[in-house]
């Protein structure tokens, strides 16, 4: 079995870690990798993981989470597959029992995980010294984000809205 | 009433555009002058050229998105009008850029500043690089006939509130500053332009010189994505180019090809693009892809007491150049100041932090003051820049280090930008870095600034001006085109994009290849009539 502290030093050695992924996706991955009718790039699993991690990442309770998932679904079809290639990487390691458990240091699978653990997970990969895992974060951090404030249903809680002299005369 | 869409207008009376999503066979086609690229470069190329009665085909990787389809909404615009969604990241993921990818390229969503190239850059580049033909004397026409051809002129409505606190902070301190003049006709100040400007104000190569290359019947085909030059077997010059034709969502590949031979060949794929066009062909030489430049930009958000509402009104209408002169050229980086528009989808993004801290300032969105500086890169003989390279793909991505010259202008302008705010007025200032939080005075932002560790992916950086990579340059080993975009070994080959430039402008840089643009155009145009 590998450890934490292995995988970390493969990501310092300068391999990527995350290619590690593929080779420990494959035996126990937390759910069923089926993909969801309507997702174009999330699988089940991954909407899970968008599903626990966004009020977290977002701070706010009562988020139309199924919302969220397919913004970040659309957010990722929409990118080169070089990029999803690595996305896919992502999921693949936070999706797999031994990745979530010692990479991200979550014990619970992902729908049972609390609140207070998802956060230290976000936290540690947000300021890891290893520039990997801190692009993990971002890219969490960037999708989650643009899905949810890039939707209407987030404005009113900011405050913010289109301008009014111009919008009725769209097409 | 509902707005005008000239284009749509033009398209519909017959104006020769192709889709390429449209296309259910190869396309061979051919042309006295093939434009790979409609952005800043390839449009105002394009109109000269069309205008002396050349025949003239456009290629864009883009689709035609014109102001109908502009609805002041992010999630729709960023994956239509941006390069890679408007995520497109460097090899370590540490800048995000920002680059247009539609017809028009990055004007058809720019924000509409306008700077002529700063005399000291072209005065560098004489000295440095022996590009001595391109001093301000001899560029000032160029620049008077870009300005006069896009409207570029004073703006005469108040700076909106976001610019405002920029101004007033730089009184305050005693920073020189200015008012920054737009490439805008009848403009309703709204701030949406980087959305595309539904009321085609903007005076964008959407709306000017493409429509103008049309009317003198130039072609256009959309989402056609060159993938090579065709070089001749002399090895000396070019055939033309091919590629592959988009589907209509944009990016997969809708399974036909296309071909163009052409007598010329204009590369005007903007930085990165134009770049990675040669590196696929082969046609690399070492300084291809070098030296590829961004005005790093790193950004401080402040809570004003007041409304600020920065998603509305111009976005950029005042600017401060003291800390281009407070140190020499090529000394420690100089830093433009300047404020983006703020819209909840990219602000979201670009926050740092995450939870009750980055949710609480997002709830106060109408109350962000946001300030940007821009480094100025390419002068210190450490700022090198990045290089374009390919992914296994054939994908360009740009390798751009952080390195000790560039943090120490990060640290230098976040303090600038924090105090700046304080002195008009902030409640709360707080640099992006991901161990930043909200500081309620300029001694405790200082301190925290101070100690703020400086590293990718903790610190924020983007980028809106991709520049240099295909550089001028007067000797042919020293770069990749010279002074009119003439390639060095290829005989019917320019490039006329943001790629030529030798270092960073040091300004905004779309006037700069507006005007290098038409000097090229019209030095070509005489070649090829001649
Ligand atoms: C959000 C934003 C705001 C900005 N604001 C300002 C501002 O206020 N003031 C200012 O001076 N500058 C601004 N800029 C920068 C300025 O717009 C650009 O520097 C300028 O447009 C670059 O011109 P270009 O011709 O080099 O490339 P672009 O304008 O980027 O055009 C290149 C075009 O080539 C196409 N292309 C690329 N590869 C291929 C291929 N293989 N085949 C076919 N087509 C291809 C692209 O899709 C694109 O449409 C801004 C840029 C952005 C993105
Ligand atoms: S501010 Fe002016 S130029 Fe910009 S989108 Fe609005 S109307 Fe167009």
């Amino acid at each position: 079995m590998i450890t934490r502290r292995q995988l970390i030093k493969t990501g310092m050695a300068g391999s990527v870690v995350l290619l590690a992924a593929g080779f420990l996706a494959s035996p126990q991955p937390d759910l069923p990798a089926a993909s969801q009718g309507h997702l174009v790039f999330l699988q089940t699993g991954d909407a899970q993981i968008i599903r626990s991690l966004a009020p977290v990442m977002l701070g706010m309770a009562g988020l139309a989470l199924e919302d969220i998932v397919r913004g970040v679904d659309v957010a990722i079809a929409n990118l080169l597959p070089a990029v999803q290639q690595e996305l896919r990487q992502l999921f693949d390691l936070l999706g797999n029992r031994w990745g979530r458990r010692w990479l991200a240091g979550v014990h619970s699978p992902w729908a049972q995980a609390a609140a207070i653990d998802l956060a230290a997970f976000l936290r540690r990969w947000q300021q890891s010294p290893l520039l990997l895992l801190r692009s993990g974060y971002q890219a969490l951090h960037a999708l989650i984000n643009a899905a949810w404030f890039g939707n209407p249903a987030s404005w009113t809680a900011l405050g913010y809205q289109q301008p009014q002299q111009i919008m009725g005369l769209l097409p | 009433m509902s707005l005008p869409d000239p284009v749509a207008e033009g398209v519909a009376s017959g104006w020769r555009v192709l889709d390429g999503a449209a296309q259910t066979q190869d396309l061979q086609l051919s042309c006295d002058v093939l434009i790979i690229g409609t952005g800043a470069g390839g449009g105002m190329t394009a109109e000269v050229l069309a205008e002396a009665g050349l025949d003239v085909l456009m290629v864009e990787e883009g689709a035609l998105r014109t102001s109908r389809d502009f609805r002041l909404l992010e999630a729709k615009a960023y994956p239509e009008l941006y390069q890679e969604s408007a995520s497109r990241k460097t090899a370590d993921k540490a800048i995000n850029i920002l680059q247009g990818r539609t017809v028009g390229g990055s004007t058809t969503v720019n924000w509409t500043s306008a700077f002529r190239t700063p005399a000291e850059t072209l005065n560098w580049w004489g000295e440095r690089y022996g590009l001595k033909s391109l001093n301000p004397q001899t560029m000032a026409p160029w620049f008077d006939l870009a300005e006069a051809r896009l409207g570029i002129a004073d703006w005469q409505t108040d700076p909106n509130p976001n610019n405002s606190v920029l101004e007033r902070g730089c009184q305050a301190l005693g920073l020189k500053h200015g008012r920054i003049r737009r490439n805008v006709r009848g403009c309703w100040n709204l701030g949406y332009c980087g959305m595309g400007c539904a009321t085609n104000a903007k005076q964008s190569m959407l709306v000017t010189t493409i429509p103008g290359a049309l009317q003198h019947k130039a072609g256009l085909l959309t989402r056609a994505r060159v993938e090579r030059l065709l070089p001749a077997a002399d090895g000396k010059s070019l055939l033309g180019a091919e590629g592959r034709l988009l589907a209509a969502d944009g990016h997969s590949l809708n399974g036909q090809q296309f071909s163009i031979k052409a007598r010329h060949v204009v590369l005007a794929a903007g930085a990165i693009g134009s770049p990675a066009i040669l590196l696929r062909s082969q046609l690399g030489g070492a300084q291809v892809g070098k030296r590829t430049f961004l005005h790093p930009v790193v950004v401080s958000g402040a809570v004003m007491p007041q409304r600020i509402e920065a998603y509305n009104g111009a976005p950029q209408t005042v600017y401060s150049d003291h800390f281009m002169h407070t140190q020499p050229l090529d000394g420690p980086l100089g830093y433009k100041l300047e404020v983006p528009p703020v819209h909840p989808l990219l602000m979201g993004v670009t926050l740092s932090g995450f939870g009750a801290g980055s949710a609480g300032l997002m709830q106060q969105l109408p109350h962000l003051q946001v300030v940007l500086a821009l480094l100025r890169d390419g002068f210190h003989p450490d700022s090198q820049g990045g290089q374009v390279r390919l992914r296994q793909d054939g994908s360009p991505e740009l390798d751009y280090p952080l390195n000790d010259v560039l943090w120490d202008g990060v640290r230098r302008s976040w303090l600038t930008m924090a105090e700046l705010q304080f002195a008009a007025g902030a409640r709360q200032v707080q640099v992006l870095h991901e161990q930043a939080d909200l500081q309620s005075s300029w001694k405790a932002a200082r301190a925290q600034i101070m100690q703020l560790p400086l590293k990718p992916l903790l610190a924020r950086v983007v980028s809106a001006h991709v520049m240099g990579g295909a550089a001028m340059s007067s000797q042919p080993e020293e770069g990749v085109v010279d002074e009119y975009g003439r390639h060095w070994q290829l005989r019917n080959l320019s490039v006329i994009d943001g790629s030529v430039f030798p270092t960073s402008i040091g300004a905004n840089p779309q006037l700069s290849i507006y005007a290098f643009a038409l000097r090229a155009a019209h030095h070509l145009r005489d070649a090829l009539n001649s």
